[in-house]
C-alpha cells in the first residue's frame, strides 16, 4: 500500500532487441542476405577478381559458367561477376549515404518545423510540399539534368527528393512530443530552446528517424539503379547494378544473362533490406511490441483448471465464483486476479473499489470474456448471469450476451465513441446489432433513449458528433449505448473519474434513478469512496487482485474489518476537516516507515 | 516593495482572436478575465474550478510558459514583464512548476539523476562535485532510496514519479511552487502521503504555495486561503475554514454540495 517499498517490477522475462528480431524470421532471413551481401562488397578489392573494366572484345557475351568467367561477360568481354561484386558495392554506398543525406536535412527540417510552429513552420513545410509537388522520379531526373550526369550528382538529386518524406514523418512525431509536459519542465528548468530540442525532444524522435531510414534504404537503392539504367548516374565505365543493366538491356535477346544477373542481385538486396527493415520497424515501434497491434480474440482465452456446474438454480441476476484471471508471459501465466467471487442482484448496485493495479478493470472485462487475449487467460471460475455460466457458453453466444443483458459504461467517452459519427447514429448501431429493426426505428429509439438519458433537445443533438458534446453530455450518451438493448446488467467502470464534480453528480444521480426505474443490477468500478458511498449498496474492497473485503456499504464505511481498508478509509479527505486531515493521517505512515 | 510572493492584478488571458489571411478575426476565448490575488510569503493558495476555469492557465501565465493578454504580475519582487526579458532562467529562479501527470512529466529516455542534474547546472550554476551533493540531498528529501538516481522514470510508480518531479522544482531553489493537480493521479493512500511530504517541506524550508486542484477536500486540507474559480474569474477568495463553513457564492455552494462525502458523519474515524 504505500510506495515507499521499492520492490523490484516482477522480473517479466522481457527479450531484448536482438532476440525479437531473430524471432521474425523473414527479418532475419533479410539480415543474412544483406550482411553476406555488405561483407562480399567490402572484401572486393580483397578478392581475387579481374579488373571489371578491361575489356576483352574476343571474348565477349560468353555465357555463364565458361572458363576463367564463372557468370559470363558482358557486350564488351568485362567479367560479370567483378562488375556484379564492385557495381553492388557503389550501389550500396550511393544508397546508404544518399539516405544518410535525406535523414539528416529532412529530419533537421522536420525537428526545427514541429518544434518552432507558426510561421517557421509554414515556410518550412511549404518548401517540402513544393519538393512533393513534382513526380518524384521526374524531379531527380531534372536536378541530374541541371548538375549533369554522374554518380555524385545523382545521389544528391536522391537525397534532395527523399527529403520532404523525412520531414514530414519527423514533423509529426516532434509536434507529438513538443506538447509533452516534460518538455515544459525543461524549459523551466533553465534549458534553451536549441537545448531541448537536440537533448529532450530528438532521443525520443530517433526511434522513428532509424525506422524511416531502414525502411527507404532499399527504395533509395533501386532510385539510384534507376537513374544509373537511365545514363544519369554511373558513368562509363564504372559498374553500378543500374548501369550494367542499362547496357545489358540491349543485348537482353541474344544475351540475357548479362541483363538478368544485375537485375536478380538487385532485386534481392532491395528485398533483404525491405525485409530487414520491416524488422527493424516492428522491434522499435513500441506499438508493435506491447502486441496492442496484434489482433485479439473476440473471446478472452478460457482454460480453466476445474469445470464448474454450467447452471445454478435460483441466482440473482449476476453470480462470480472463484474468477481468477492471468496474463500469459510466454513462459508462465502471471495472475492478474485471483479467486474473485461476488453476487449481485437485482435493482442492486455493487462498487468494486481498489486502488490502480488492484484488478478491478480485468475483473470487469472477465465476466464477459473481454480481456484481450493474447495475453489474457480466464483460468478459473464461473460467470452466472440469470443463473448460467456464460464462460461455458460457445463464443457466438457469449458474444450474442454482451451489450443484450450486460452493457459496459466505460471511463472515458471520448476514447470509446467514434469520432466520425453523429452520437444518435452511434447509439442506433448498438440498437442494430441485437434487433432486427429498420434504421429509422432504430434512430426513433436512439432519440428516445437521448431523452431518457437527460439529454435536453435529444431531436437537434442527434447529429452532434462526439466533440460539440461536453464531458458529461458524452458519458450520457455512453449510457444510452448501455441501455439501448434493455440490459440486466450495467458494468460501470470509472464513470466519472473523467467528470468534474458537478457533472459526476448529476451522471450518478441518472445511474441511479435508471436502477431504481429498471431493476438494473450495477456493478461499479471505481477508486473514490465518496462515490462508493453516495451509490452503493455494498461494496467489495480489492487488493492485488483479490477482494479483500466486502459487505454493506455503510457497515464497511463505518467499521471497516480489513486493516487495508481501514487505511484506505482513513486516507480519504474529508470536506470540513481542514488542517486536521493532514495531522490524522501523519501517524499511519510514520507507523509503517518505522 | 511587497512583502508578497505573488502579486496578481487584473490579469487577462484571450485566446484565438488573431486575423487569419483574409482579415476575419478568428472566435475568441476568454480563458483568464481581469483575476486580481496575492500569495504571502510561507503562505498555500489554494485555487479550485472545474475544466475551463482557467486554473491551469494562470499556473501557466505565472511560470512564463504564456504570455498574459493583459494585467500585471509580481513575482519574488520581480515584475513579470523584467522576468520575461530575462528569459527562462530568470523565471525558473523565481517560482516553479509541478505538473499534474508525473510520469509525463519526465523525460522517459533520461535518468533520474539526469533529469536532476539540469536545474542545479543551468539554474544554480553548481560544479559537479556540488550537484552530486545536491542531488542525493534532494532524493533523501522527498524521501526517496539514494539508488533512484541511477534509474529511468519509467521504473516508478505514480507517487513516487510525482516525488521525483518534486525534487526537480526543489533543485532550482525558487521559493515559490505552482503545484497543478498534483496529487489528481494519484491513489488515496499516495495522496496522503504527497500531501504530507508537500506540507513538511514547505514548512523546513519556507515556502510558498499556490495549490490548484478539483478536489475540495485536498485544496481545504492543505491550504490557509481559497480562491474559487468560475469561467476565468474568481468569484470567492478567503480563509479555507471560512470559505467551506460559509459559501458566499453560489457556484462555490454547488461545488461543495456535489462534492462526495463518505456517508454521515459517524462514518469517521
Amino acid at each position: 500500500m504505500t510506495d515507499m517499498s521499492l520492490t523490484p517490477p516482477p522480473s517479466r522475462k522481457r527479450r531484448s532487441n536482438w532476440q525479437l528480431l531473430m524471432a521474425n524470421r523473414l527479418a532475419a532471413a533479410g539480415l543474412f542476405i544483406f550482411g553476406l551481401i555488405v561483407l562480399i562488397a567490402v572484401l572486393a578489392p580483397l578478392l581475387p577478381l579481374p579488373d571489371p573494366n578491361i575489356t576483352d572484345q574476343p571474348n565477349r557475351l560468353l555465357p555463364p559458367l565458361s572458363e576463367r568467367h564463372l557468370l559470363g561477360t558482358d557486350h564488351l568481354g568485362r567479367d560479370i561477376v567483378s562488375r556484379l561484386i564492385w557495381g553492388t558495392q557503389i550501389s550500396l554506398i550511393v544508397g546508404v549515404s544518399a539516405t544518410a543525406l535525406a535523414a539528416l536535412f529532412g529530419s533537421l527540417i522536420g525537428l526545427v518545423a514541429g518544434y518552432a510552429r507558426g510561421a517557421t513552420d509554414s515556410i518550412l513545410m511549404r518548401f517540402v510540399d513544393m519538393l512533393m509537388a513534382f513526380p518524384y522520379i521526374l524531379l531527380a531526373i531534372a536536378i541530374v539534368a541541371a548538375l549533369g550526369p554522374g554518380l555524385l550528382n545523382a545521389l544528391y538529386a536522391i537525397s534532395i527528393v527523399n527529403i520532404p518524406f523525412f520531414a514530414r514523418n519527423i514533423r509529426g512525431v516532434t509536434v507529438s512530443i513538443r506538447n509533452r509536459e516534460f518538455v515544459d519542465a525543461a524549459r523551466l528548468s533553465g534549458k534553451s530552446h536549441a537545448a531541448i530540442l537536440f537533448t529532450e525532444v530528438l532521443p525520443n524522435v530517433l526511434p522513428v528517424i532509424v525506422i524511416t531510414m531502414s525502411t527507404t534504404v532499399g527504395w533509395m537503392i533501386l532510385e539510384t539503379a534507376g537513374l544509373s539504367f537511365l545514363g544519369l548516374g554511373a558513368q562509363p565505365p564504372t559498374a553500378d547494378l543500374g548501369s550494367m543493366l542499362g547496357q545489358a538491356r540491349a543485348q537482353l535477346f541474344t544475351a540475357p544473362h548479362a541483363s538478368i544477373i544485375p537485375g536478380v542481385m538487385i532485386f534481392v538486396l532491395v528485398m533483404s533490406i525491405n525485409l530487414l527493415g520491416d524488422g527493424i520497424r516492428d522491434v522499435l515501434d513500441p506499438r508493435l511490441r506491447s502486441g496492442a497491434l496484434d489482433r485479439p480474440m473476440p473471446v478472452t482465452r478460457i482454460d480453466r483448471r476445474t469445470t464448474p456446474p454450467a447452471k445454478l438454480t435460483d441466482a440473482p441476476a449476476l453470480v462470480v465464483d472463484g474468477l481468477s484471471t492471468g496474463f500469459d508471459t510466454g513462459d508462465s501465466i502471471t495472475p492478474a486476479v485471483r479467486d474473485i467471487s461476488f453476487r449481485l442482484g437485482k435493482g442492486e448496485c455493487l462498487g468494486l473499489i481498489g486502488e490502480s493495479g488492484s484488478g478491478k478493470s480485468v475483473t470487469a472485462l472477465s465476466l464477459m470474456g473481454l480481456v484481450a487475449s493474447p495475453p489474457g487467460v480466464i483460468t478459473d471460475g464461473a460467470v452466472y448471469i440469470g443463473g448460467e455460466d456464460v464462460l461455458s457458453l460457445r463464443e457466438q453466444q457469449l458474444i450474442g450476451l454482451r451489450g443484450a443483458r450486460v452493457a459496459y459504461v466505460f471511463q472515458d467517452p471520448l476514447t470509446t465513441l467514434h469520432p466520425l459519427f453523429p452520437v444518435a447514429e452511434q447509439i442506433a448501431e448498438a440498437v442494430l446489432a441485437h434487433n432486427r429493426v429498420g434504421k429509422r426505428a432504430a434512430m426513433a429509439r436512439a432519440i428516445a433513449l437521448m431523452n431518457t438519458v437527460g439529454i435536453r433537445d435529444a431531436e437537434s443533438r442527434a447529429k452532434a458528433y462526439p466533440h460539440e458534446l461536453s464531458g458529461g453530455q458524452r458519458q450520457r450518451i455512453g449510457i444510452a449505448m448501455a441501455l439501448a438493448n434493455d440490459p440486466d446488467i450495467i458494468i460501470a467502470d470509472e464513470p466519472t473519474t473523467a467528470l468534474d464534480v458537478t457533472v459526476q453528480a448529476r451522471i450518478l444521480e441518472l445511474l441511479q434513478d435508471l436502477r431504481r426505474e429498471r431493476g438494473l443490477a450495477l456493478l461499479l468500478i471505481t477508486h473514490d469512496f465518496g462515490v462508493v458511498a453516495q451509490v452503493c449498496d455494498r461494496v467489495a474492497v480489492m487488493k492485488n487482485g483479490e477482494i479483500v473485503e466486502q459487505g454493506d456499504t455503510g457497515t464497511v464505511l463505518r467499521a471497516p474489518q480489513h486493516d487495508y481498508t481501514k487505511r484506505l478509509i482513513a486516507c480519504v479527505p474529508e470536506l470540513g476537516e481542514g488542517h486536521g486531515f493532514l495531522d490524522r493521517v501523519r501517524p499511519l505512515f510514520e507507523e509503517a516507515r518505522t | 516593495m511587497s512583502q508578497n510572493a505573488v502579486d496578481i492584478r487584473n490579469l487577462v488571458k484571450t485566446f484565438g482572436g488573431g486575423r487569419n489571411l483574409f482579415g476575419i478575426t478568428a472566435s475568441q476565448v476568454q480563458a483568464v478575465r481581469g483575476i486580481s490575488l496575492h500569495l504571502a510569503q510561507g503562505e498555500t493558495l489554494g485555487i479550485v474550478g472545474e475544466s475551463g476555469s482557467g486554473k491551469s492557465t494562470l499556473a501557466r501565465m505565472l511560470v512564463g510558459l504564456e504570455r498574459p493578454t493583459s494585467g500585471d504580475m509580481v513575482i519574488d519582487g520581480k515584475p513579470w514583464s523584467v522576468l520575461a526579458e530575462t528569459g527562462p532562467r530568470a523565471f525558473g529562479r523565481a517560482i516553479q512548476y509541478v505538473f499534474q501527470d508525473p510520469v509525463a512529466s519526465l523525460n522517459p529516455r533520461k535518468t533520474i539523476g539526469e533529469i536532476l542534474d539540469v536545474p542545479l547546472r543551468l539554474l544554480c550554476g553548481y560544479d559537479s562535485t556540488k550537484r552530486a551533493a545536491r542531488k542525493k540531498a534532494l532524493v533523501d528529501a522527498v524521501q526517496m532510496p539514494a539508488d533512484t538516481l541511477e534509474r529511468y522514470p519509467h521504473e516508478f510508480s505514480g507517487g513516487q514519479a510525482q516525488r521525483i518531479a518534486i525534487a526537480r522544482a526543489l533543485a532550482a531553489e525558487a521559493r515559490i511552487l505552482v503545484l497543478d493537480e498534483p496529487v489528481s493521479a494519484l491513489d488515496v493512500s499516495v495522496q496522503a502521503q504527497v500531501l504530507l511530504l508537500l506540507q513538511q517541506l514547505r514548512d523546513d524550508l519556507g515556502l510558498s504555495y499556490l495549490f490548484i486542484s478539483h478536489d475540495l477536500a485536498v485544496v481545504e486540507s492543505i491550504s490557509d486561503r481559497v480562491a474559487v474559480m468560475y469561467l476565468g474569474d474568481v468569484v470567492e477568495i478567503g480563509p479555507a475554514a471560512q470559505l467551506f463553513a460559509s459559501p458566499q457564492h453560489d457556484y462555490t455552494r454547488a461545488l461543495i454540495a456535489s462534492a462526495p462525502r463518505l456517508a454521515t458523519s459517524d462514518s469517521l474515524i
